[in-house]
């Protein structure tokens, strides 16, 4: 009996320092979790707070040149300047360089540096570091370009000092989008030692591999009044699961890639807020394949598609949809191609093509589809029903990412796959893959017209030129059914109530820097 | 003496072998880790750039000589993957330090949980004569082990993390700027570790009481006069202790390889995690250095166990 007794307490005892454990841990917890208490009281800006944003991957680089991530170019925007940067309108403005002029040719850019621009060591920015990050992104400095539409510059040239002049060899008015690459301390490449140091509204403290990264307040950031937070920490999430829960906790205050079911759950204790992404998603097609090969087969596919319906069920209607590989934010360059194939199915068109190319039975078709994209993968659910409706026997084929770069975008091996280009500022950028003998053409698309038009777009001195045949690139890729393009993903934000200023851009980055509470600390 | 020497022997021989097969299945799994890191980006010059910087140009056989020579001489290489500065990429070494004491102090903590709790509740159910306690038990135990341990770690957060607010999910702190934040964050993945192997320790202890205490030994023990105690813990518990130990040694070396599981149900960045992100990342120094660590300890407990096997049982090493 007595033995049962001490057994008892002892088990007592363990569960009182279970909860006890509670106690303590709800105290220090309760910091993070005010958000859906406490009312907005003023929408006044105040300086000050820290703020956690939770991000999906580690970053596959802290050196802004050899980072390719776009989760890593997203959080190194925040420390890292060019030239020139992105601003919220897709537009460039200047950053380390006050003004620039590019000659009548369109072969030599001069650009004036801003005064008073400091690294984030207390440096001022020189001609000859902005020379040497020039230098190394093009591959002057060692032959290998790290940034492959800069590998154009011919030279680089201090002519006073605060003015470079670059030259390249091709004249390309996309260019200057390049011009947003990282301007470094002069020799902080090569040295082993170096941390990240920038010129941006944050400056870099520390990067802890599977946790994340930390940054703090630029206080002689150039441009007046910002940032306003103290500190960023940009935290790893695990998995949107792990991701929702961290928010409902209360340990992460923003999280940018929610799915349409979580906004769904936390739009009543966050703020949600859905913006177009800079994602073009597709059923991208191999149009060396056969069947695929044939046209008709692949018009009968962009008819079978019923993208209202891809679009209310993993986007929650909030996706862009799109016929073509352009971004509709991207304004000036966008073309709404004619519709044809409709976003809603035409089975009976669908089915006639099939018959036509000889397909009356329709064929199997095997659709792969990176699995760490749960987004993809549900797109690839839907998409493989409709086009199970037109007589097309889908399978799925579900593989690790890594896989999927080998076998589908480098080797090219694949009948079909559902997947995302992230596409950045340069308007041609997502176009120029198309061309038959570019080494990024993994969808093997042919065509003399397509080639020629892209041909006659490089030679435009001029943006506005070139926009022109931009659009009709966007046409032919239509017409030619090239791939079946689907929409252009939303991005789904949640933030904390207290927070506000989050802009977003049409370039995939998280800019900390107008953020700010909105109640006092 | 010699069997110590031996089992040195039998783990060399083991670790050998193990990092073969490993370096073996990274060069038969499709995803090249150069295509892996450039991504859509890459360039034929960029790849070839950093496929010297990985040494990945060499032939198979030469990489995997250099790499055992490097590790036979104290160096466990880089990570493919992990930076350390902007241009240094982060020695394994270091990166399996930062990440260890979070598996072990994980591992420590729901060791204690399990020894503290289960043993005593085995003993105290093997004594149960009474049926409601009994069916109870039975009850608890047979549901706490048919639980995934991933799953109790979701129930557990939602209800404790969401419900309660006992902790933050995903509100980890690390042990390097706050010991006591941390450990309060280990409490519940601890719990959730710890809750099946109580259920299998206390019911495992149970058993071999019971079948125990309908040994010959105990009714001569009894019918010479000892008292209920005596019998219970001078001869039945010690007996009935040897399966048990063996069980214990299993989930020691199980929990200390690192609670793969739960360390990603709570966003727990131990050797577990970082295993599981370097297989996907294949970041092959990494995980390579990760399959020797978790293969040494498995055998080294599992030869740990047997020793005090023979501290206890004295007829063991009679044989």
């Amino acid at each position: 009996m007595k033995k049962r007794l001490i057994s008892l307490l002892l088990m007592a005892v363990l569960t009182m320092t279970a909860l006890s454990g509670c106690g303590t841990d709800s105290t220090s917890e309760s910091s993070g979790d005010k958000s859906s208490k406490e009312e907005q009281s003023s929408n006044e800006p105040t300086y000050g707070g820290s703020v956690v944003v939770g991000i999906q991957q580690d970053i596959d680089s802290l050196d802004p040149h050899k980072a390719t991530a776009a989760g890593t170019k997203e959080i190194l925007f925040n420390i890292f300047e060019g030239l020139l940067k992105a601003d919220e309108n897709g537009n460039l403005m200047k950053a380390v360089a006050e003004n620039y002029t590019i000659s009548e040719d369109g072969l030599v850019y001069t650009f004036t540096l801003r005064d008073g621009v400091m690294f984030h060591n207390g440096n001022k920015v020189t001609a000859e570091d902005v020379k040497y990050s020039l230098e190394r992104v093009s591959g002057i400095l060692d032959g290998t370009p790290l940034i492959s539409t800069l590998s154009t510059i011919k030279s680089v040239d201090i002519l006073d000092e605060k003015t470079v002049q670059v030259t390249v060899e091709n004249a390309n008015p996309e260019l200057i989008y390049s011009f947003t690459a990282a301007v470094i301390p002069a020799g902080s490449g090569e040295d082993a030692q170096a941390q990240p140091i920038g010129t941006g509204p944050f400056s870099f403290v520390s990067y802890t591999p599977q946790e994340g990264i930390l940054v703090k307040k630029n206080e002689s950031y150039w441009q007046e009044g910002l940032p306003y937070l103290d500190e960023v920490n940009f935290k790893i999430v695990n998995g949107s699961d792990a991701a929702l829960l961290a928010l409902k906790g209360g340990s992460i205050d923003i999280y940018p890639y929610l799915t349409d079911s979580q906004a769904e759950e936390l739009k009543d204790s966050f703020q949600v807020i859905y913006a177009p992404s800079n994602v073009v998603q597709a059923l991208f097609l191999n149009n060396a394949k056969e069947p695929l090969n044939d046209v008709k087969v692949r018009q009968a596919i962009c008819y079978a598609l019923d993208k209202d319906s891809v679009n209310d069920f993993v986007s929650g209607g909030n996706g862009t949809m799109i016929g073509s590989a352009m971004l509709p934010t991207l304004k000036d360059f966008y073309v709404d191609v004619e519709d044809t194939y409709g976003t809603s199915a035409n089975l009976d068109k669908a089915k006639e093509l099939l018959a036509d190319a000889g397909y009356a039975d329709g064929f199997d078709l095997e659709i792969t589809v990176p699995s760490n994209y749960a987004f993809h993968v549900e797109t690839t659910e839907v998409v493989a029903q409709q086009l199970e409706e037109a007589g097309i026997h889908v399978t799925i084929n579900s593989v690790e990412w890594g896989t999927w770069l080998d076998d589908c975008y480098n080797g090219r091996n694949y009948e079909a796959t559902i997947c995302g280009i992230t596409s950045d500022m340069t308007p041609g950028y997502l176009l120029n893959r198309f061309e038959s003998e570019s080494s990024k053409n993994f969808i093997n698309f042919n065509s003399a017209e397509y080639d020629a038009t892209y041909e006659a777009a490089g030679n435009c001195l001029t943006l506005e030129e070139k926009a022109e045949y931009y659009k009709k690139l966007q046409e032919i890729l239509y017409d030619d059914a090239g791939s079946a393009f689907i929409q252009v993903p939303p991005l789904t934000i949640a933030m904390n109530n207290e927070l506000a200023g989050y802009k977003f851009y049409p370039v995939y980055v998280q800019d900390m820097s107008t953020v700010y509470f909105v109640t006092q600390q | 003496m010699k069997y110590i020497g031996k089992k040195v022997i039998t783990l060399i021989m083991t670790l050998f072998l193990v990092s073969v097969a490993a370096f073996i299945a990274f060069q038969v799994i499709p995803g090249d880790v150069v295509t892996s890191i450039l991504g859509t980006e890459a360039t034929p010059e960029r790849e070839a750039q950093l496929r010297e910087e990985l040494g990945l140009d060499r032939p198979a056989p030469e990489r995997y000589l250099n790499w055992v020579s490097g590790v036979l001489s104290g160096d466990l290489g880089v990570s493919y993957r992990y930076s350390k500065s902007m241009n240094e990429m982060m020695p394994v070494a270091e990166l399996i330090a930062d990440k260890l004491p979070v598996t072990l102090y994980l591992a420590a903590y729901s060791l204690i949980l399990i020894i503290v709790i289960s043993i005593p509740l085995g003993v105290f159910w093997a004594r149960c004569k009474n049926p409601a306690p009994n069916v109870l038990l039975n009850i608890l135990s047979q549901g706490a082990m048919a639980v995934p341990s991933f799953f109790l770690g979701i129930l557990i957060t939602y209800l404790f993390g969401i419900v309660f607010h006992c902790f933050t999910p995903g509100g980890y702190v690390s042990y390097r700027d706050d010991l006591s934040g941390f450990f309060g964050y280990l409490l519940f993945p601890a719990i959730s570790i710890a809750i099946p192997k109580i259920a299998m320790t206390a019911r495992f202890l149970r058993n071999s009481m019971l079948l125990e205490l309908s040994s010959d030994y105990v009714r001569t023990a009894r019918s010479k006069g000892c008292t209920n105690r005596r019998v219970m813990y001078r001869h039945v518990l010690r007996n009935a202790f040897m399966p048990v130990i063996t069980f214990l040694g299993m989930i020691i070396a199980e929990t200390i390889a690192g609670s793969i599981v739960i360390e990603q149900v709570f966003g727990l960045p131990g050797v577990g995690r970082l295993l599981i992100s370097s297989i996907s990342t294949r970041d092959f120094p990494v995980v390579e250095i990760l399959v020797l660590y978790i293969t040494a300890v498995v055998i080294v407990v599992y030869c740990l166990v047997d020793i005090l096997y023979r501290m206890i049982d004295p007829r063991i090493s009679d044989k």
